[in-house]
C-alpha cells in the first residue's frame, strides 16, 4: 500500500470516529428524513435539501478542516519526521479528511431516500447530482482549509479566514452579483455574470443542480443566464468541469504550500 | 554521528541561525541548551527535515540529509508535547508508524512494560491523561530501535518514577552506541544525562564541548550555574 493510502486510512478512521462526524451525518440524516416526510414530494424535498447542502457543506468543511488541521499540527510534524515524502503525506491527509466528510454527507442525505424509494424515477438522478455536488464542495473547501492552515500559523486568524471565505463565497458574492446587475442593468451583462458564476464554486454547484430541477423561477439571475446560454446537458457538463478545476486548483496550491512550508 | 556545518536560517527579518557548526557524536548524549530564541528548535527541525536551511549542510554519518528521505527511518523523534489523533489508540499509532517506516524487525517495547502502559494501549488517546500521553510519546520514540534519538524536553509532564525510567532508557541507548540529542530546561536532567553540551546564543555556538570542561571553564560546579555564567558572558560580550 502506498504511503498516501496508509496515512489516509489512519487519519480517515480518526475522523470517522470523531463526535463531530457523527453530528454532521445525523444532521443530514434528520434533515433529509424530515424533508422527505413533510415536503409532500421527493422533488420538493430535494430542492430544500439542496439549499441546506449548499449552505452548510462549505461552512462545516472549511471550519472543521481548519480546526482539525491546527489540532493535528504536532502530529503532522511527527509524521514529517518519518521517512515519507511531503507530497505523499499531503495527499494522505487531504484524502483522510475529504473522504469521511463526503461519506457522512452522502450517507446522511441519501439513506432516507433509499428507505422510502423515489416517487418518480428522475429523482434518483437528481439525488446523485446533489450528492456529487456536495462531495465536490467538500473537496474544494477542505483544500481551502489546508491553504488557510498552512498560510496562518495563528489559529484565531486561520479560523477568521475560514469563516470569512465562507461568508464571501456563500453570501456576499450573490449580493455583489445582484448589485452589479442592478447598477449596470443598461449594459449587456450576460457574459460578465456567466464569468462571475464560474468564478465561485458554490454558485457553480447551485447552477449545476438547478439545471437539473428545470425550474428557472428559482434559479436567480445567474442561473437564468446560465441556462439561457447553455441549456440542459452542456451547461451541467461545463459546470461539472469547472468544479473539477475548482477542486484541483486549491489542492495544487495547498500541495505547493505544504512542500515549501517550514514547520 | 550528526555533523552540522555553517547552518544559516532566516525567518523573514529574523536571523535565527548564523553559521552554526556542531558535531554530535555516536555513543554520546549531546545537550543543546541556550536562552529562548537562540535557535535550538530550529536546529532540531532542520536536522529532522521539517524546516529547510537557507545554506549550510547537515550530514548524518557523512551523508547529506537532502540526498533522500530514508535517513529519517534511523531517527527517533520525541516532540515536546505528545499530541496525537484523539480517536486513535496508541496501538493504532504504533501500527501507522511501523507501516510508514516500512519496519518489520522486532520492536523495542521495554518502555511499555516498564511504564506499565499495556492496559492503556488500546484506549482512544482522548481518554488518556496528559502524563500517559507523554509516556506513549516516549514509547513511540524508542519503538523502532533508532540509531539517532532527537528528544525535545523528554521528561516534561512525567512523574518522577516515569522520568527516571525514561532517563535510564536514554542512558542505555547511549551505552549501545547510539547518538542522542537532547534539549531540556531541566538542568538536573541534563547534568545526569549529558556528555557534551552545545550552548547556543544568537544562532551561533557559544560553547561546544564536554560537560566537564564547561564546568571547569566557567568555574561552576553545576550545569545550571555554568549555563547562567555563559549567558551572562554572552550579554557582556
Amino acid at each position: 500500500m502506498s504511503t498516501t493510502m496508509k496515512v489516509a486510512r489512519y487519519e480517515g478512521s480518526n475522523v470517522l470516529r470523531s463526535r463531530w462526524m457523527l453530528v454532521y451525518t445525523l444532521f443530514f440524516l434528520t434533515a433529509s428524513y424530515g424533508l422527505l416526510r413533510f415536503a409532500g414530494s421527493g422533488n420538493k424535498a430535494l430542492l430544500s435539501l439542496m439549499s441546506v447542502v449548499l449552505f452548510l457543506v462549505p461552512l462545516v468543511t472549511v471550519v472543521y478542516g481548519t480546526v482539525y488541521l491546527y489540532s493535528a499540527r504536532e502530529f503532522t510534524e511527527l509524521l514529517l519526521a518519518q521517512p515519507v515524502k511531503r507530497w505523499q503525506l499531503f495527499t494522505g491527509l487531504y484524502l483522510g479528511l475529504t473522504v469521511p466528510l463526503s461519506l457522512g454527507l452522502a450517507a446522511g442525505v441519501s439513506l432516507p431516500f433509499m428507505m422510502y424509494g423515489f416517487d418518480e424515477p428522475a429523482l434518483a438522478g437528481t439525488l446523485a447530482v446533489l450528492v456529487l455536488a456536495g462531495v465536490a464542495l467538500t473537496s474544494v473547501f477542505t483544500a481551502f482549509a489546508f491553504l488557510i492552515a498552512l498560510r496562518y500559523d495563528d489559529r484565531l486568524r486561520g479560523l477568521g479566514a475560514a469563516i470569512g471565505l465562507w461568508l464571501v463565497l456563500s453570501l456576499l458574492y450573490d449580493g455583489l452579483v445582484l448589485f452589479l446587475v442592478a447598477a449596470f442593468g443598461d449594459y449587456p451583462l450576460e457574459r460578465a455574470v456567466l464569468g462571475l458564476t464560474l468564478a465561485n464554486p458554490v454558485d457553480l454547484a447551485r447552477v449545476m443542480l438547478l439545471l437539473r430541477f428545470d425550474i428557472s423561477a428559482l434559479m436567480g439571475y445567474t442561473g437564468a443566464v446560465f441556462q439561457r446560454f447553455f441549456g440542459g446537458v452542456e451547461g451541467a457538463t461545463l459546470a461539472a468541469m469547472m468544479l473539477g478545476l475548482w477542486i484541483s486548483a486549491p489542492v495544487a496550491l495547498g500541495l505547493r504550500a505544504f512542500r515549501r512550508k517550514d514547520f | 554521528m550528526i555533523e552540522v556545518n555553517e547552518l544559516e536560517k532566516r525567518f523573514g527579518a529574523l536571523h535565527v541561525l548564523r553559521g552554526l557548526d556542531l558535531t554530535m557524536g555516536s555513543g554520546r548524549v549531546t545537550a543543546v541548551v541556550g536562552p529562548n530564541g537562540a535557535g535550538k528548535t530550529t536546529l532540531i527541525k532542520i536536522i529532522l527535515g521539517l524546516t529547510r536551511a537557507d545554506s549550510g549542510s547537515v550530514r548524518i554519518d557523512g551523508k547529506p540529509i537532502e540526498a533522500d528521505d530514508d535517513y529519517r527511518s534511523r531517527i527517533g523523534y520525541m516532540p515536546q508535547i505528545g499530541r496525537f489523533p484523539e480517536n486513535l489508540s496508541a496501538l493504532d499509532l504504533m501500527a501507522l508508524l511501523r507501516e510508514l517506516r516500512g519496519s518489520d524487525g522486532p520492536v523495542d517495547e521495554e518502555l511499555v512494560e516498564r511504564l506499565r502502559l499495556a492496559d492503556e494501549l488500546h484506549k482512544p488517546i482522548r481518554t488518556l491523561s496528559g502524563g500517559t500521553r507523554q509516556k506513549v510519546n516516549a514509547v513511540l520514540t524508542f519503538l523502532f530501535r533508532p540509531e539517532i534519538l532527537i528528544l525535545d524536553e523528554p521528561t516534561v509532564g512525567l512523574d518522577p518514577i516515569s522520568s527516571g525510567i525514561v532517563k535510564d532508557k536514554i542512558l542505555a541507548e547511549r551505552g549501545a552506541g547510539n547518538t542522542v540529542v537532547l534539549t531540556s530546561h531541566i538542568m538536573s536532567d541534563l547534568e545526569e544525562l549529558a556528555d557534551d553540551v552545545a550552548f547556543l546564543a544568537d544562532g551561533r555556538i557559544g560553547y561546544a564541548g564536554t560537560l566537564f570542561d564547561l564546568k571547569r571553564i566557567t568555574r561552576q560546579n553545576n550545569l545550571e550555574r555554568a549555563v547562567a555564567a555563559m549567558m551572562t558572558w554572552g550579554k557582556a560580550a
